[in-house]
């Protein structure tokens, strides 16, 4: 799938209307990692995505039976739900380029 | 060893414990698991690991009214469900009622991508929620181990285990954490170092080609448990533990006598054959007439209207029953009147503890009366000694406690010897008979005696038995000078008994018709004497008559003579000339 996105020139990614990042954003209350993590996801989507992300976060400690259908384990835990594949990334997200990989952001740059 | 079973109060008043309900394991323990504390349970693969997790959470619902969560890192629910439906755990059933709870955590490497710092608060919160949800008492963890290929660092992922049965130690469930067998250590990852309290290991060794699979309680901590290697099987119910040692013997026992089918036999059993609910062994070597003897009783038992079940490792059912029709024992009748059941499989067809599951279940299922096991050696050769004597003490355990008759077959190799496992196994039997073969005089004759029958006057005589188209007929064996006869020896030593008594009868008639004669000779002299006798006394009288008429006839003469001559006077001179001499003398 990499090997696909890779074939794409970056001129197309802008305007193709399917790109859109639904983002989900597993914590579990307001601990320092997870208020870390979300002002990484920030700072990484504003000058990556402008606009065309939408970020959810979601707070196992109230919702914990969310935790099931993204089998989350690791927190906080980033889910990419769009587009497809769905992918997680764990971690406070302090290492931008590892996220960007793992957003599989790097070709849209 | 030492440490089973006598000690079932003492660690229970410090320590608590959480029965699991898998057989015999609560023994081994004195009680279960320790209650409120994680249990690891190692081993490698196959070996029963996620079924005993399994089973301790069933049997938790079902026989102890605790509810459990079943946290699965490598099966999902499905799976799970459809694995344990063949032991007869209704799976589903409980988690519709909300008794068990599967939570499956799928981790797939390739998806994760690890950026910066984390920790595994999205476990604790998913356990958390299932444990209250349902209110569970009972976890399980199978396996976790699946997090070290998750999940990369393992720096964080040994930190948060750590964590994680401290949490579950806190949170007061009974969890048991399932983990792969390691090369040098318990487990691949070393997850011993984290559950300190119980460890439980369990192994599959493969021994002659045969796999048996054995439990050993590695670690309790702050109780007492059996060390040993206990062999275990995983049946139709599930798990069960063979812990010999434990074995209580407080049976009940029956004054009640069982024929054998044999007049003869039961005559040399004090008359009346076997206990019932007693173990019996027939041992001899090969064509000794084993199998005949175990038919003739497993007949004469179902033709009495009990239920016979007979276990064959060496025939098939339909062998037996044409073999056993030439010698005229007929059991097919029997068997369609449900009466008598075969089971038969190969010895080598599984390991030992399947052989006793797979019994089990056939006994369970058939409620017999009396059992047979033909041979009992056959299974020896799929186990140890010490498994076999295990087994066999384990089955005879069953059996008593169920006043079932068993009846086991055992083929020895030499003749006149008893083997080391024979022996051993002897003496968990209640009746001995042996089986031999006596060769002489150009021929191979069987034998029979009882080496013992607890509790019951017994023959101690050697007896031969004959097999015929008629079926099994004892008799007596003759001594004499060079041992016990048997066959023709036997024939002939009788032929000759009998010459020798009809030879004394001969004498003892020539003898009498002698005297007869005698007595004849003799009356028949009697009666001429007594008839010389007779004619003499006649002689006489007519003599003496004769003489008496003729006195008479004199006197009359002389006196009329007298008369005549006046001579009357003649005698009184007499006597006068006689009275006048004596006063001259005088």
């Amino acid at each position: 799938m990499r090997a696909k996105a890779l074939k794409r020139p970056p001129s197309t990614a802008g305007p193709r209307p399917a790109k859109f990042w639904r983002l989900r954003l597993y914590v579990a209350g307001q601990t320092p990692k997870s208020l870390t993590a979300f002002s990484n996801l920030k700072k990484i989507c504003e000058s990556h995505l402008n606009g065309r992300y939408k970020i959810e976060v979601i707070d196992l400690l109230e919702r914990p039976e969310l935790s099931r259908g993204d089998q989350i384990l690791a927190l906080p835990t980033l889910v990419r739900k769009l587009p497809e594949p769905v992918r997680k990334i764990i971690g406070d997200l302090s290492d931008t380029e590892r996220v960007l990989v793992g957003l599989d952001l790097r070709t849209a740059l | 060893m030492k440490n089973n079973g006598h000690q079932l109060t003492s660690p229970a008043a410090f320590l608590p414990k959480c029965p699991t309900g898998i057989q015999g394991l609560d023994e081994i323990t004195s009680g279960g698991l320790p209650r409120g504390r994680p249990t690891l349970v190692c081993g490698s693969a196959g070996c029963g690991k996620t079924l005993f997790a399994i089973e301790f959470l069933v049997r938790g619902a079902v026989q102890f009214g605790e509810a459990g969560v079943f946290m699965s890192f490598e099966e999902t629910g499905a799976e799970l469900k459809a694995n344990v439906m063949s032991l007869g755990f209704d799976l589903a059933g409980l988690v519709r009622e909300k008794k068990i709870l599967i939570e499956h955590v799928h981790i797939e490497r390739n998806e994760i991508h690890e950026t910066g710092e984390y920790d595994l608060e999205g476990l604790f919160v998913r356990l958390n929620h299932a444990i209250d949800s349902i209110g569970a008492k009972r976890v399980v963890l199978d396996t976790l181990e699946a997090l070290f290929a998750g999940l990369p660092n393992e720096a964080i992922l040994r930190a948060e285990l750590r964590r994680l049965f401290r949490w579950l130690k806190d949170k007061g469930v009974t969890a048991v954490i399932t983990a792969e067998r390691g090369r040098e250590q318990l487990t691949r990852h070393g997850l011993e170092e984290y559950v300190s309290d119980c460890v439980i290991l369990l192994d599959h060794k493969v021994n002659d080609q045969i796999a048996t699979r054995h439990l050993r309680v590695v670690k309790y901590r702050g109780a007492q448990h059996g060390t040993n290697e206990f062999p275990f099987l995983i049946g139709a119910d599930g798990i069960s533990v063979l812990p010999i040692t434990s074995l209580a013997l407080n049976h009940k026992v029956s004054n009640r006598r069982i024929a054998t089918g044999i007049p003869r036999l039961d005559a040399m059993l004090g008359g009346k054959g076997f206990f019932r609910g007693s173990s019996i062994l027939l041992s001899g070597t090969s064509g000794t007439g084993k199998t005949i003897i175990a038919a003739n009783f497993a007949q004469a038992a179902a033709k009495r209207g009990e239920r016979v079940l007979f276990f064959s490792f060496e025939e098939s059912p339909n062998q037996i029953i044409r073999n056993m029709r030439s010698i005229g024992l007929r059991l097919e009748p029997l068997v369609k009147d449900g009466l008598l059941r075969f089971h038969s499989a190969r010895p080598s067809l599984y390991g030992l503890e399947m052989h006793l599951a797979t019994i089990f279940k056939e006994i369970a299922a058939f409620n017999p009366e009396v059992v047979i096991i033909d041979p009992i050696t056959s299974l020896m050769a799929s186990g140890t000694d010490s498994e076999c004597k295990g087994m066999v003490t384990r089955l005879i355990d069953y059996l008593k406690a169920g006043q079932v008759t068993s009846l086991f077959t055992s083929l020895t190799q030499t003749t006149h010897s008893v083997n080391q496992s024979e022996s051993e196994m002897s003496s968990l039997m209640d009746a001995w008979i042996l089986l031999q073969d006596f060769e002489g005089n150009g021929e191979r004759n069987r034998v029979l005696y009882v080496l013992k029958a607890r509790g019951m006057a017994h023959s101690n005589q050697i007896r031969e038995f004959l097999i015929s188209d008629r079926g099994i007929d004892v008799v007596d064996a003759y001594i004499g000078p060079s041992g016990v006869l048997t066959g023709s020896a036997r024939a002939a030593q009788g032929a000759l008994e009998k010459a020798a008594v009809l030879a004394g009868q001969q004498e003892a008639a020539q003898l009498k018709r002698e005297v007869d004669r005698k007595r004849t000779a003799l009356e028949r002299q009697i009666g001429g004497m007594r008839s010389d006798y007779e004619s003499e006394a006649m002689e006489l009288r007519r003599i003496a008559e004769q003489v008496g008429t003729r006195t008479f006839v004199l006197g009359t003469e002389r006196a009329a003579s007298g008369l005549l001559r006046q001579a009357d006077v003649k005698v009184p001179s007499n006597t006068r000339n006689h009275g006048r001499n004596g006063k001259l003398h005088g």
